[in-house]
């Protein structure tokens, strides 16, 4: 048995082993994350990717320690610093991550100042003075190009801009100068423009102060322009991870595959793939994508599909790849 | 925000001037001849005569309404029909009492109406939440009057712990009037211990009146922070690392009470009339109990001043309240 109180050391900026999460809901359980296992190396940024409902959320709240009260005891392990930040009772690494969440209209409070809501998270996170803190509070404004950051400080939510709203975010995810950036669909609330603004915006900070971050979506394109790999999550599972550029070049897994190939221009909605999600609270045995697999064999209606090494660092949960390959042939 | 101020100001003037005109049709329409009355049983047709053309009651139904208001206007309630002395004068007398027991009957009713709220939200279908709901359901339904005897009989004649009646204890001499209000001015006076039971005189009419507003808000506080404990910005402040005495206490209280403070403006309307009943139980000399007196002497000249005066009242504590809404939201001034 590991003791929880002797860091690991490792060269990865997050690491969660085995993760399941289970939500109660009305007598029913819910399985919505299993056996989720992905790395985010230090330095690099790791895209999560799925449907709604894929369980893509929960994984967040699982990493920030905020899942929901109905949540049953999760198992396996959330590594960060050394650290198992998983277990309720474990310190949670607040202001050491950083967190930029998908709505930037409705995540700020709006009978407080913006400013104030920051300023109170580094009062509790982050050394030093109020005073000190709000001289690093203008530099971040300014850091995420915020228009007058000054005065920013003494604004409301409401009169803000949503891209500038989600600006003032992404300063509160790096004021307490995190090791790692959570970040949530970020851009989804936002138009064109200032979705195109924001993920510039974020490639530069990460790539200038060398930050790492995980980073939700369920835009291949987004994916491609930000993220070094991915993880692609089929109903609370890894179906494929690897290198962003590998896997989008040569999709392996069927789910991945079909994905893809409705979309070859890699825009916004995964539709196009017969059958649907299966709800949380009635996941298929063995292989969650058979129902809706062409290549499906009698095994994977029994067998859970590990998640096997592929060559260039890449990993995929289906061991019958190879007919996919003949199926799309024919 | 000053504009939004005086806007709010300037709304309530029509509903003032619509207030004025209200009550002289309603003297109007009620039954009982006041100069019959005024002029006594043994008076003759002759005298009654007289005395009607005396205050004005012969005229034209305008004529009389269009001097009502000139007079309203610049301050002239009339003379009560009842005493003879100016109507002003009587309910100045008597205001500050009614206004200083329901001013602390719903400081009564805000201060624990939102702490049991947002205690039983915390505690959402716990036993505090239970707790606090039968408080509130017991609240609405006990009758006034009835509390206000039964708190008489427990608190001053069974265990003689406080005052049966009225302000101030005789015994302890007078202070010189400089509000009416006898919480500050036993103080301005310098004499604490007159002070403690002028307190202890407000205790059990400020209660009485001050249960089912309580009852109410805490209803309102409580669904109030349910709803604010589901927001985004509840969720995301939990991620980073709020603490949790700030989320609850301040963060979610501060946007759950925009509701209930558009309650505590609603509340004080029916606390002026509520003051009737508990004033008369306890013989607290203020607006109530003279409303009272005007009623069984169909003295309608006072009748239609306490009416005006609470109807003024009433509009500045929701001026007040519209100042304090945009005081705890930002967005309602900028609107």
């Amino acid at each position: 048995m590991r003791s929880s109180s002797e860091p690991e050391v490792t060269d990865a900026a997050l690491t969660i082993e085995d993760l399941a999460v289970q939500l109660r809901s009305r007598g029913e359980v819910a399985d919505i994350l299993d056996g989720i296992t992905l790395t985010v190396p230090r330095g690099s940024v790791t895209g999560v990717v799925g449907e709604s409902g894929c369980g893509k959320s929960t994984l967040l709240r699982a990493i920030l320690g905020i899942l929901p009260g109905r949540a049953t005891t999760p198992r396996g392990r959330i590594l960060f610093e050394g650290r198992d930040i998983l277990p309720a009772r474990a310190a949670k690494p607040h202001g050491r991550i950083g967190f930029v969440p998908q709505d930037p209209y409705l995540s700020l409070n709006p009978v407080f100042r913006a400013g104030d809501q920051i300023l109170e998270i580094m009062r509790r996170h982050a050394p030093g003075t109020r005073a000190e803190h709000r001289v690093k509070l203008v530099e971040l404004f300014r850091a995420v190009q915020l228009p007058d950051p000054e005065a920013a400080l003494h604004k409301y939510p409401h009169q803000f801009s949503g891209g500038q709203r989600q600006r003032l975010l992404i300063a509160a995810a790096l004021c307490c100068d995190p090791a790692l950036i959570v970040a949530d669909e970020p851009t989804t609330a936002l138009d064109v423009t200032t979705q195109r603004e924001i993920l510039g915006l974020l490639r530069e900070l990460v790539r200038a102060r060398g930050l790492s971050m995980l980073f939700v979506t369920h835009d291949f394109g987004v994916l491609a322009s930000l993220c070094d790999e991915v993880s692609v999550l089929y109903a609370g599972r890894v179906a494929e991870s690897g290198p962003t550029r590998a896997v989008l070049d040569t999709p392996t897994h069927p789910y991945t595959r079909m994905l893809l190939s409705c979309h070859p221009d890699r825009a916004v909605e995964l539709l196009g793939i017969p059958g649907a999600v299966p709800p949380a609270t009635a996941q298929p045995a063995g292989c969650r994508f058979h129902p809706r697999c062409p290549v499906a064999q009698p095994d994977c209606r029994s067998e859970v599909p590990p998640l096997l090494p592929w060559p260039g660092g890449r990993a995929v949960a289906c061991p019958h790849t190879a007919r996919m390959e003949a199926h799309a042939l024919a | 925000m000053a504009l939004y101020i005086l806007r709010r100001i300037a709304l309530s003037i029509p509903a003032l001037l619509g207030l004025i005109l209200l009550t002289f049709v309603l003297s109007r329409v009620v039954p009982g001849d006041p100069a019959a009355t005024l002029a006594g049983d043994a008076a003759t047709p002759a005298q009654i005569a007289q005395i009607r053309a005396q205050y004005g009651l012969d005229r034209p139904i305008l004529e009389q309404a269009v001097i009502h208001v000139r007079q309203v206007l610049s301050g002239d309630l009339g003379n009560s029909i009842f005493s003879g002395r100016p109507v002003a004068e009587e309910i100045w007398q008597r205001l500050p009492a009614t206004l200083e027991l329901t001013f602390v009957a719903l400081f009564l009713a805000t201060l624990f109406g939102i702490g049991l709220g947002l205690v039983a939200a915390l505690d959402h279908n716990g036993p505090l939440d239970h707790l606090v709901r039968v408080v509130s359901v017991g609240g609405l339904a006990i009758a006034s009057f009835w509390l206000a005897i039964m708190l008489q009989l427990q608190f001053s004649m069974e265990w003689n712990l406080l005052p049966l009646r009225g302000r101030l204890d005789v015994a302890l001499g007078q202070v010189p009037r400089l509000t009416g209000f006898m919480l500050f001015d036993t103080l301005a006076a310098g004499r604490p211990d007159m002070f403690l039971d002028a307190l202890r005189h407000l205790a059990l009419p400020a209660f009485t009146l001050a249960l089912p507003g309580l009852a109410t808000i805490a209803r309102f506080t409580r669904s109030g922070v349910l709803e604010v404990l589901q927001k985004d910005y509840v969720l995301y402040a939990r991620a980073a690392g709020y603490g949790r005495f700030r989320l609850a206490a301040i963060y979610v209280l501060r946007n759950a009470v925009t509701v209930t403070v558009t309650q505590v403006g609603l509340l004080f309307g029916a606390l002026v009339s509520g003051a009737v009943a508990v004033e008369a139980v306890f013989d607290w000399p203020g607006l109530g109990t003279y409303a009272v007196q005007a009623i069984l002497s169909a003295d309608y000249k006072a009748l239609l001043a306490v009416t005006l005066v609470i109807g003024v009242v009433y509009a500045v504590v929701n001026v007040a309240v519209d100042v304090a809404q945009a005081v705890i939201d930002p967005r309602v001034a900028d609107q």
